[in-house]
């Protein structure tokens, strides 16, 4: 058994050994699958740090027959896991998450405790599986493994219009996805390779139409996901009415399975489309940055403001992709790509800050607040930030990626790359104002007794915080290993 | 005349037989039915022998690996549904003997079906089946029950006439019955008055139809499903589609030559896309847990329809493989539903309300059937519906499963909806909800072969493939 299967499937023992404890026992439920995900992230580092950079190209590869139909016309599974440049910074970036959001959980979950971690532990296996799938089955397989774990968290432990949004989010996804697996069928049986190997498909021959129905086919899944402008309608609900910890993972990886499929899919199978449609996209990302960051503007719940951000930081990936794709450079993809880690830490951040106000004032409207940074200056440091992070101020995370993204897509295009960066200014209208709002002006007498996160809060905070700070002071630390994972798509591009 | 061909049938009958004569003598009626469940070893024990034979009994039954596939897949679906029905017959204690001995007499009446190769064959096994169901289909004697027995009867005997009339309009257009001369008639260009070809065809199709709950003859589903004994419900679902389907693969493939002048892929596509559109439709709308199981299956027979109308061997196996992962799947959900319903003594949806804490098993079970029924991972419906749907996409029929995954993707809805009752909404009542060991055995067995048949997908599916390819004369 290989590294990455372990790494892969320990959520799933870690779940079915929850299953075995005995009934009652919350705390131990919590401290094992703290120790289950702890010991998934030291692998998931182990991955990341021996992963040679300077060799490149898929690494750790895993690879048994599935399925083997000989014959004609056949039918071939492979199980095949691997990880390369683009995948390691976010397999170790869902690892990461998922062990803070036992943590985020701690005091927030105090229902059907030993259900909601097993769901936990199932839907981090459903999405490092997507990170790690070469098989287009496969990737497909995982894809869809997540839809009811995280149907259910949502519905469970959610809040507001929890069954709604539950509902909503499962039937965006599994709407874009269908469209995906006829695509998906369609390369398998255009190909004269009978497989489902993501490169030997990249290296197929197909009619040009063809090849278009399908770029647009799979396009779509990956469009809801990220989600972009006019699909983007389950985001608000589904990350405003999910838990704390299930928003975090929301924002923090479940969007970058949208941004990952448009890498390692659309870029590597569908360099020619990508670069025909690149103008639409750029588009779609345009109206996304801007519609998103002015809707974020009007939210009067502080998680629907956080919710409705990604909207916006999601386009930025976009425009990276396609900006960089037409100009043949480096600097958009690699922003996009470092975009999607550090959207994930901050927006993650923010949610786990908003998570810990709202467990103990019990409420996310701004209105109601007012100069709580008295009260809760741990708290307020913290937000500060973060959201000084998701408006992309210099020496935090955010501010690299955004960079490189208006860099990169300033060449090709230039007034999408204005119109962009007109959305951090919106960014900051939305992040400066909430927080003016919320921790300062006169202390409102309502939360005179409230007081700072507890110390298990804190673990997730400052763990955060800290990444975000190295990433944003020391960006190479990613941007080289992205680098080495874009290296062979921009080749394929023809840069 | 090789006997041991007709062994497996004969052997399920003298176990019929058998479990009426003693129910005349044994006190004790679980007895009866773990009678009936161990004597399936005997036809089973058949069934194995002659796995590997090619031949036909008299010219009327065939044996071959496909037929053989069906048979041990029928007493498979035997056992489970006999398993689950054990602590259900309760409810007639004084008919039990008769009950399973009308299950077994059913099974004999698929297991024929799978086999046959001729037409006057193939209308005796199908009526030796239903007639075993109509009167199944009463048992409850409520009024919702002997309404159920009395309409499937009525509509039955209806579509079990005009099988019949297509089946004598070919018998008249070529003097023949069996399926191997008819292909050689049929072939001949003597034979190819169009016209009455179609109207054949179309009676035979409209009387199998009926048997699968095709749109637009799936009346009777409804209405039969809600009123019959959930585990006769259980049966009627995967085993009379499935044997159904059995001897409509046969017919298509064998009887009709490859030079038939219609095109019968064209007819499977419309009602395949009828069927599956109506069955999700419809199912989105009800409140009560069997009817809407009885609209999934109408919808679930839609996408095998579609399998039919892929006029290849990777499409005849695809169905097989279907069919199979359908009906482990659709037993579990409904053995899960008897155990359930049959403590809280309801069958509407809000009555499952907050169940995952009344009974948490039962709940996990019911809701990986139900995701296996939606075509989600990791569970044996999803393997079934990527292959059914690869091998329309082999054959250019790319644009109707595009409409069967939008259709799948609506019916996550309705599935969905029993998962939201059992998890998300509180229950009106605390009280634990627990089943007899046989009904929850049946459960267990389902789920985990849900899950084995997602692991090993690879040595079903080459079975399914083994099974197509040897469909014979």
């Amino acid at each position: 058994m290989g590294l990455l299967t372990v790494l892969l499937f320990l959520p799933v023992a870690g779940a079915i050994a929850l299953l075995l404890l005995p009934r009652g026992n919350d705390r131990l439920v919590r401290i094992v699958t703290a120790v289950v995900t702890g010991v998934d992230l030291v692998l998931a580092g182990i991955v990341f740090f021996t992963y040679n950079v300077s060799a490149g190209g898929i690494q750790f590869t895993e690879r048994l027959a599935w399925v083997r139909i000989p014959t004609t016309p056949q039918f071939n599974v492979d199980y095949y896991l691997g990880v390369d440049g683009l995948s390691t910074p976010l397999v170790l970036l869902t690892a990461f998450l998922s062990f803070l959001a036992v943590f985020i959980s701690w005091n927030a979950i105090d229902t059907r405790v030993r259900e909601y971690h097993i769901l936990l532990l199932l839907l981090q296996t459903g999405v490092l599986g997507v990170f790690m799938a070469l098989d287009f089955f496969l990737f497909f397989l995982f894809w869809e493994v997540e839809l009811i774990p995280m149907y259910l968290l949502i519905g469970i432990w959610g809040s507001g219009r929890r069954m709604y949004a539950a509902t909503k989010f499962l039937i965006y996804t599994l709407a874009g996805s269908a469209f995906m697996l006829v695509g998906i069928m369609l390369l398998y049986f255009n190909s004269t390779q009978a497989t489902f190997d993501m490169f030997a498909l990249a290296n197929q021959n197909y009619a040009v139409p063809l090849k278009t129905l399908m770029f647009f086919f799979i396009l779509t899944a990956f469009a809801v996901k990220l989600p972009v402008w006019p699909l983007h309608t389950w985001l608000p609900d589904a990350h405003g009415d999910a838990p704390t910890a299930i928003s975090v993972l929301l924002a923090g990886v479940l969007l970058k399975m949208g941004a990952y499929g448009i890498f390692r899919i659309l870029l590597m199978i569908f360099p020619d489309q990508m670069r025909t449609y690149a103008p639409l996209l750029v588009t779609i990302a345009v109206i996304s940055i801007i519609y998103g960051a002015l809707v974020t503007i009007m939210q009067p719940d502080m998680k629907r403001l956080v919710a409705y951000s990604s909207v916006s930081h999601m386009g930025y990936v976009l425009l990276g992709v396609a900006g960089g794709v037409t100009g043949l450079n480096m600097v958009g993809l690699n922003g996009a790509a470092l975009q999607m880690f550090t959207h994930g830490t901050i927006t993650g951040l923010l949610f786990a800050a908003v998570g810990v106000v709202y467990h103990k004032a019990h409420t996310r409207q701004i209105a109601d607040f007012g100069g709580i940074a008295a009260r809760m200056p741990v708290v307020a440091t913290v937000f500060l930030i973060a959201g000084l992070g998701s408006l992309g101020l210099p020496a935090l995370a955010g501010f690299v990626a955004e960079l490189l993204i208006f860099l990169g897509s300033y060449q090709a295009y230039a007034w999408a790359a204005v119109l962009g960066a007109f959305g951090v200014l919106l960014a900051t209208g939305y992040i400066m104002f909430m927080y003016r709002r919320v921790f300062f002006g006169p202390l409102n007498p309502r939360w005179a007794h409230l007081t700072d996160a507890d110390p298990v809060d804190m673990v997730p905070l400052f763990a955060l915080v800290a990444v975000i700070v190295l990433v944003g002071v020391y960006p190479t630390v990613l941007t080289r290993v992205f680098e080495s994972g874009l290296q062979p798509i921009l080749a394929r591009l023809g840069g | 005349m090789n006997f041991l061909f007709l062994a497996p049938e004969v052997s399920v009958i003298v176990l019929a037989l058998a479990v009426l004569l003693l129910d005349l003598v044994v006190r004790n009626k679980t007895a009866l039915a773990t009678i009936a469940l161990v004597g399936l070893v005997a036809p089973l024990g058949f069934t194995i022998a002659i796995w590997n034979q090619q031949g036909t009994f008299q010219e009327a039954l065939a044996v071959d690996p496909f037929s053989v596939f069906f048979k041990v897949f029928f007493l498979g679906i035997a056992a489970l549904g006999l398993l689950s029905a054990i602590e259900y017959s309760d409810r007639f204690p004084r008919y039990r003997g008769e009950f399973f001995a009308l299950i077994l007499s059913a099974v004999a009446g698929m297991m024929l079906l799978s086999s046959a190769t001729e037409l006057m064959t193939t209308y005796i096994s199908i009526e030796l089946m239903s007639i075993s169901f109509y009167a199944l289909a009463g048992f409850l004697k409520d009024q919702k029950s002997t309404e159920a027995s009395m309409k499937y009867l009525l509509l039955g005997a209806l579509s079990s006439a005009i099988l019949l009339y297509g089946m004598a309009l070919f018998y008249g257009l070529t003097g023949e019955t069996t399926y191997a001369a008819l292909a050689r008639e049929l072939g001949s260009p003597v034979s190819q008055d169009r016209a009455v070809l179609l109207l054949a065809l179309s009676l035979v199709i409209a009387g199998f139809g009926f048997k699968v709950s095709a749109v637009p003859f799936q009346m009777w589903t409804p209405d039969v499903y809600e009123g019959a004994p959930t585990p006769i419900t259980a049966l009627l679902s995967v085993g009379s589609k499935a044997a159904a389907f059995a001897a409509i693969l046969r017919f298509f493939w064998i009887a009709l030559p490859d030079t038939f002048p219609i095109d019968w892929s064209v007819l499977w596509v419309a009602l395949s896309i009828l069927t599956m559109t109506f069955g999700n439709i419809a199912a989105l709308v009800q409140s009560n847990i069997k009817r809407m199981l009885a609209y999934s299956s109408v919808a679930q027979a839609g996408y095998v329809l579609l399998g039919l109308a892929v006029q290849t061997e990777f499409g005849r196996s695809a169905v097989l493989f279907y069919l199979l992962a359908y009906a482990v799947t659709n037993l579990g959900a409904f053995a899960a539903v008897i155990a359930i319903s049959n403590r809280i003594d309801s069958d509407e949806i809000t009555a499952y309300n907050g169940m995952a804490k009344r009974a948490p098993f039962l709940a996990a079970a019911l809701t990986l059937c139900l995701i296996s029924l939606t075509g989600l991972p990791p569970a044996a419906g999803f393997f079934a519906k990527f292959y059914l749907f690869s091998a329309a996409v082999q054959v250019g029929l790319a644009w109707v499963v595009v409409i069967a995954v939008i259709n799948s993707a609506v019916s996550a809805y309705y599935y969905l909806r029993i998962v939201r009752a059992m998890y998300l909404l509180p229950a009106d009542q605390e009280t634990a909800v627990s089943a007899a060991p046989p009904t929850v055995a049946a459960v267990a067995l389902a789920s985990i072969g849900v899950i084995v048949m997602f692991l090993l997908a690879n040595p079903l599916i080459a079975l399914s493939d083994l099974a197509s390819r040897t469909l014979a004369p």
